[in-house]
């Protein structure tokens, strides 16, 4: 809205009008007053307006983000437990000390790590090739989109409860599946690759469409002319995805691979649900495909000890700051190089 | 004239948006009037409750009944499926004072700690009249300081072991219940035993002789006053006979191949009853209820319950009320109502939650209870008989509910990660230091 009127519009206004002998100079300097305070106004609207169109965020930014993260940072100073959340000790940094020296957190870690990865590189494999396929002229490719992202839009509660079935050892599908092949009954649950891998395939599925949704809203920016050049020097379509598409959707990639990794990091509702109850909780009975964020879990809301699960949850923040800070040096050095 | 129309636009709207923005952080900050408890209003009493598990007050029509004998009460109940979600949220609105409901379901496992640190804030149901019918452990569990009582009971766990007549025949073991409570009369190691010449004898499918470790751990260690803590409420698990008894027996039936490697409750468990993978269950009073709806109709007739080699108790719940209620008295006269000796006896009559209450144990609908779906088992008799044997004395612990868990995760390292018993006890014992440390 203040952008119709231009500034200098409102500002000039009084003084492009006539100074009629008629006017009282009373009346003159009522309009002067007025004049000054819509300037006033008009300032205020220009430079205050905006902040206070982007205030709500920033104020619910502070309540329910940086509040929070302060806390928690103080709350990591602490033994401190649930039900007495009130009488907090201060035991500055021997929360994270403890953590270092705690193997459940390495572990953790590990496995943070190798489910990620399980997951998030055939995820976004299979993304750009299915991307690829649905860039092609297609009957129905709506219907295929769409298709591409139902998976994602089903909750993660649904579709882990569902993988649990599929995976369970005596009843599931897929061992009866693996039966009927000779393969004996795997104990999904209780072995820790195939846990992780399990776990894998329910994140797989989640995600795999909507990363090819994104590689494919980026590959239909690309300007058809560089496949035509491409076809003329005589590139197969394999070439020229190699070398148009790839490079072409470049930064997108790395957009997916950034989105994947924190989420990754943050997982924590697949396995929960696929262990269910206190195996759940503890990521397996022998803490096989156990999280950061089950670790989390498990510290605050099945030990209660907040000051700890506090610790965990720094832990992964900083974790996330060191992976980009490490990412952002391999940027800057790769591009150095080249 | 114009600008100053935008101008007011503008500065409306932002005015908008910045008391939306502090509506939205004031919401957030709620008040302290005890959140969603119920109230007075219209001279009618709302009464909310927070439940668990079958507890069955609402699924056997109890509270409808009570809302039609006093027309001015509504009673709104919440129920958790799992006790574990229940506990954490109950802990989290304990600590922030608010969102507790008026009436809030407590389990046994948690009974302690919430005595030693929650007390002030559960209302004191000593002086409730007509409290006098329970068996004589079970009010002492959540009585803390000044002799406060923080619940009232509902029911209890005697043991009895379930066990699947037809595949007892397949193995060459008896079938008629007197007998096979013979089997391992007076020690669960005679169990173990019956188990053992179950697994050589049995002809036919593979069939498991019993579901779960950990079940017969929980048998064992409960037969005991002292499971993990003593009177003083030390730690006592690590030198404790019982535990170590327990622990060796289960982890025998769990390297010799005894059970089915499941785990009570958990995924696979069910249909584990539903496909018969397994021919014994300790099973507490209330889990008969579980077992028949899971096992289903298909195997109707094929179960029966004998007696336990030993009685003891898992299990059992109280209802308290929160000091923040502001219809405290209408909810204690609900709590009073159906922990009442008439009420306990319909809940068992229907779903076969065991009356907590000495009353209750001896009228006649639930001394003469038979359960036509375990081959009209006399429950009455076999729970009633169990329930006499209990000790006298049982000693809660804070941390109960958690060590238990841990300890059943620790028999699932030997049963399905082929750990030995001596490093899962070495893992269990770390597990629980950091748990309770």
């Amino acid at each position: 809205m203040a952008t119709q009127t231009s500034p200098a519009a409102a500002g000039d206004r009084p003084t492009k009008e006539p100074a009629g002998p008629a006017r009282p100079g009373g009346g003159r300097q009522q309009t002067t007053k007025n004049n000054r305070w819509s300037t006033v106004l008009h300032r205020l609207d220009v430079k205050g307006a905006p902040y206070a169109f982007i205030g709500p965020f920033f104020v619910v930014f502070a309540a329910f983000s940086l509040y929070p993260l302060i806390y928690t940072a103080w709350i990591s100073l602490h033994r401190a437990e649930l039900a007495s959340m009130d009488l907090m000790e201060w035991v500055g940094f021997d929360n994270f000390i403890e953590l270092a020296k705690d193997d459940r957190f390495w572990n953790a870690l590990g496995n943070t790590f190798t489910i990620g990865v399980l997951s998030a590189v055939p995820q976004l494999l299979m993304a750009l090739g299915l991307a690829h396929l649905l860039n092609y002229r297609l009957r129905g490719s709506t219907f295929f989109r769409v298709a591409a992202l139902t998976p994602y839009a089903t909750s993660v509660g649904a579709a882990a409860l569902v993988f649990t079935m599929l995976f369970e050892r005596d009843f599931g599908m897929i061992n009866w599946m693996l039966s009927l092949i000779g393969v004996d009954n795997v104990d999904w649950e209780g072995n820790k690759w195939a846990a992780q891998f399990a776990i894998s395939t329910i994140v797989i599925w989640r995600w795999t469409g909507y990363n090819a949704l994104l590689y494919l809203a980026a590959m239909q920016a690309i300007p058809l002319d560089r496949y035509e050049a491409a076809a003329i020097d005589g590139a197969s379509r394999w070439q020229q995805f190699l070398k148009v598409t790839i490079p072409g959707i470049r930064p997108t990639i790395v957009f997916t691979i950034v989105l994947s990794t924190i989420g990754s990091t943050q997982l924590f509702g697949e396995p929960l649900i696929f262990g269910q109850g206190p195996n759940g909780i503890t990521g397996g009975a022998d803490n096989q495909y156990q999280t950061l964020g089950l670790l989390l879990y498990e510290e605050g809301w099945k030990n209660y000890q907040m000051g700890r699960a506090a610790t965990v949850a720094w832990a992964m923040f900083l974790l996330l700051i060191l992976i980009f800070a490490v990412q952002r040096l391999l940027k800057r050095l790769a591009a150095r190089s080249s | 004239m114009k600008i100053t129309r935008n101008l007011l636009r503008t500065r409306g709207t932002a005015v908008i948006s910045a008391v939306a923005a502090l509506g939205l952080l004031s919401a957030c900050g709620g008040s302290d009037s005890g959140g969603t408890g119920g109230g007075v209003k219209d001279g009618k009493t709302t009464i909310t409750m927070g439940l668990f598990g079958v507890m069955g007050f609402k699924e056997t029509g109890l509270l409808e009944e009570y809302m039609k004998l006093n027309p001015n009460v509504r009673i709104e109940a919440e129920i958790a499926g799992d006790e574990q979600t229940y506990y954490t949220a109950l802990q989290t609105h304990l600590a922030a004072g608010s969102g507790l409901k008026d009436i809030q379901g407590i389990e046994i496992g948690r009974a302690k700690e919430l005595v030693d640190t929650q007390a002030d804030k559960f209302v004191d149901l000593s002086k409730v009249s007509g409290n006098d019918h329970f068996l004589p452990w079970k009010l002492s569990q959540v009585t803390g300081k000044d002799d406060k009582v923080i619940g009232l009971g509902t029911d209890i766990g005697p043991m009895a072991v379930c066990y699947r007549k037809d595949m007892f025949e397949k193995a060459g073991l008896p079938t008629d219940r007197e007998e096979v409570a013979k089997l391992w009369d007076g020690d669960w190691s005679k169990f173990v035993e019956a188990g053992k010449t179950f697994k050589k004898d049995y002809k036919g499918d593979k069939v498991a002789f019993m579901d779960s470790s950990s079940g017969l751990f929980n048998a064992m260690i409960y037969g005991n006053s002292e499971q993990f803590y003593d009177k003083n409420g030390e730690l006592i698990y690590k030198d404790s006979p019982v535990i170590k008894e327990a622990w060796n027996l289960a982890s025998e039936a769990a390297t010799s191949g005894l059970t089915a490697k499941l785990r009570q409750f958990q995924p696979g468990w069910d249909p584990g009853l539903a496909n018969s993978t397994f021919a014994t269950t300790v099973c507490p009073a209330w889990m008969l209820a579980h077992i028949s709806e899971k096992a289903g109709d298909q195997n109707k007739g094929k179960w029966d319950v004998a007696k336990a080699p030993k009685g003891a108790n898992w299990g059992g719940s109280f209802l308290g009320v929160m000091e923040k209620s502001p219809v405290q008295e209408e909810a204690k006269k609900l709590v009073a109502w159906l922990t009442a000796p008439e009420q306990q006896a319909r809940l068992f009559e229907k779903i076969g939650n065991f009356p907590s209450s000495q009353k209750a144990l001896e009228a006649p609908e639930v001394a003469n209870a038979k359960s036509e779906y375990f081959s009209g088992a006399p429950i009455g008799q076999i729970f009633g008989a169990a329930a006499q044997e209990i000790p006298d004395e049982q000693v809660l612990g804070r941390k109960d509910g958690t060590i238990k868990d841990i300890f059943s995760q620790g028999l699932t390292l030997i049963e399905s990660q082929n750990q030995s018993p001596e490093k899962a006890w070495a893992t269990t014992d770390e597990r629980i230091e950091k748990a309770v440390g």
